[in-house]
């Protein structure tokens, strides 16, 4: 039983005049002239064709065709005949319907009327009294059965800890955040390249060279290689030296020409690679933002907010460049600058 | 002005106007053109002195009659070796047009033997990096795989993942290489030419430029995907999502809701 039946026909109090509905109806072609009702249904029945033609040219490009890394044309040939072929059997059912229903199909205005969204006042009263009951027979409201109230608060609360705890615990087990403001760099570490994981002499790296460098060992992790791999990598450009200005407090921490900066944006943290050789500049790919790497990576352009951190580097005794320390900042987005 | 004014045009034409404008996006980040280049011949005093004079009439205008560069126009040629003349005078870039961000691949305006005797007068001048041989830029012979690893490493934040090309800053791009010579390849990351940085022998080994060399030899098949749009990434792929994939749901929507006739 429903409890509005009483005003199903109750209609909204106007709170304007009603323009109304244009007294005229202009009918289609199709509804005068039978040659324009029989070209609609042809032009409806050839998109249903086209839908069909589709269907057997999806089926066709599959079974004749192949998909294989031995032939790359044929492939790229059968994948898009079948999409092709797939696209015309859903548009042609999809035009189809709506030609139809635009052009055939029974063509007259109707008035559908809005009704109040109130109830009526017997049913708000009813329910009141309900609700009323419910409380009384419970005893809630009235001082007793605090036991009864309390447990039952302390379930709900509780209850969402059963999935809670689980999703948070499996994201690590490790809760040490101090250990995002660290990479795996340490004093005489070795820069070594990636992937092969040689390491590179100073004399190697010639003026206006590039090398994407991972830490000596990485490759040698059994566990966590990736987050590793993701704090580490390092820039190593050798500039001419006439051309780098040293900033104040590094004198140090470069070797002849060649400085290393961290490759993680510091906007959110993309991998910063492209290096332009003749303006120095280092440019990120993903929102642009632009490094100098000729001024400690300052930013020239971009997003960004900060310089990249630049690993300190040292040369050992069989010439090989290795690193002073870790960064001495957070590497990546500037958000971590503020856990410092 | 009045005939102008009174010209009417078809309404399909901003239609066909966009289409032409998408495609030609589309192209443009493939269009760097090469020709091939043939193994390197020894080079005999003659060749020098023939590239000398090539050179005191084609380049000394900029880079100076001794190739001692002229300061904050054309970079000194002494030291770049012959693989350094075979690319940039071997791809077109070199003559330079007019100078700009970015030095383009152009009509090669010299033969190879010309390119030749070039390349032995700057090697002449002063030690330098020299044109590989035939064996050393052989795709057959490298392994595409490893070469793949090393190009996503060291090329494809510029390059593209597959070789496509991609935008630089100012004005400058790095380009396609699906039209590049292995030799030409080679040659580039062995000096780095213009923006790019130098990937010498210590750094990127003989063995491994090989292998990047058939990595890229093996994206000249097509992608299997379907239509590639030029691998130049998100902008070419935006563009058309965005303009032809939203414009037909817009124009299906007007279809939809306009009565019919």
């Amino acid at each position: 039983m429903s409890i509005d039946n009483a005003h199903d026909h109750e209609v909204v109090e106007e709170e304007f005049t009603d323009p109304g509905v244009p007294e005229y109806h202009r009918p289609r072609r199709a509804d005068l002239d039978p040659k324009a009702a029989r070209k609609a249904e042809l032009q409806t029945a050839a998109l249903f064709g086209l839908s069909i033609i589709g269907t057997v040219m999806a089926i066709w490009a599959w079974a004749t065709g192949s998909v294989s890394s031995e032939n790359i044309a044929e492939t790229q040939r059968t994948t898009m005949l079948i999409g092709l072929g797939i696209f015309l059997a859903m548009i042609g059912i999809g035009t189809g319907a709506i030609h139809w229903a635009k052009t055939l199909m029974r063509d007259h205005e109707m008035i559908e009327e809005r009704h109040p969204m109130r109830s009526s006042d017997e049913a708000r009263e009813g329910a009141i009294e309900k609700l009323k009951d419910g409380a009384k027979d419970s005893g809630v409201g009235i001082g007793r059965r605090g036991l009864l109230k309390g447990s039952l608060i302390t379930a709900l609360a509780i209850a969402p800890l059963a999935v809670l705890v689980p999703a948070v615990g499996n994201m690590g087990g490790d809760w040490d955040v101090s250990k995002l403001k660290h990479s795996m760099w340490r004093q005489g570490m070795r820069l070594t390249k990636d992937p092969s994981g040689e390491p590179i002499k100073a004399s190697d790296v010639t003026i206006g060279s590039v090398f994407h460098v991972i830490p000596e060992g990485l490759n040698d992790l059994e566990h966590h290689k990736l987050e590793e791999k993701a704090k580490a990598v390092v820039l190593l450009v050798r500039l001419d030296p006439r051309d780098l200005n040293i900033q104040p407090g590094r004198e140090d921490w470069s070797f002849d020409g060649i400085v290393a900066y961290s490759k993680i944006c510091t906007h959110v943290g993309c991998p910063v690679a492209l290096y332009e050789q003749q303006t120095h500049h280092l440019l990120c790919p993903c929102h642009q933002s632009t490094f100098d790497v000729a001024n400690g990576a300052k930013v020239v352009f971009g997003p960004a907010k900060r310089p990249l951190p630049q690993l300190p580097i040292a040369v050992d005794d069989e010439g090989y460049i290795v690193a002073q320390s870790d960064f001495h900042e957070p590497i990546g987005p500037s958000f971590w600058e503020r856990l410092k | 002005m009045r005939r102008l004014s009174l010209t009417r045009y078809h309404r399909a034409a901003p239609l066909v106007l966009l289409f032409v404008l998408l495609a030609g996006i589309t192209t443009a980040a493939s269009f760097v053109q090469s020709t091939p280049a043939s193994a390197t011949a020894e080079a005999s005093a003659d060749d020098i002195s023939e590239g000398s004079k090539l050179f005191a009439a084609n380049c000394a205008t900029c880079h100076g009659l001794d190739a001692q560069g002229t300061e904050g126009v054309a970079p000194s040629l002494i030291g770049v070796g012959a693989a350094a003349v075979d690319f940039q005078v071997g791809t077109g870039r070199m003559p330079m047009q007019a100078s700009g961000p970015q030095a383009i691949a152009k009509t090669v305006q010299f033969n190879q033997d010309q390119i030749d005797q070039l390349a032995a007068y700057v090697a002449s001048l002063a030690p330098g990096p020299a044109v590989p041989d035939a064996d050393a830029v052989d795709p057959a012979l490298g392994n595409a795989a490893n070469g793949m690893a090393l190009f996503r490493t060291n090329c494809a934040m510029c390059h593209g993942s597959v070789g496509g090309g991609g935008a630089l800053t100012q004005g400058k791009y790095a380009p396609s290489l699906w039209a590049t010579t292995p030799t030409h390849i080679y040659e580039a990351m062995l000096v780095g030419p213009q923006s790019m940085p130098v990937f010498n022998n210590a750094n990127i080994t003989p063995e491994d430029k090989r292998d990047i060399i058939a990595y890229l030899d093996e994206q000249r098949n097509g992608a299997p995907g379907g239509a590639a749009l030029g691998a130049i990434g998100p902008v070419a792929e935006g563009l058309w999502a965005w303009i032809l994939g939203m414009g037909i749901i817009v124009g299906f929507t007007v279809w939809i809701g306009v009565r019919s006739s």
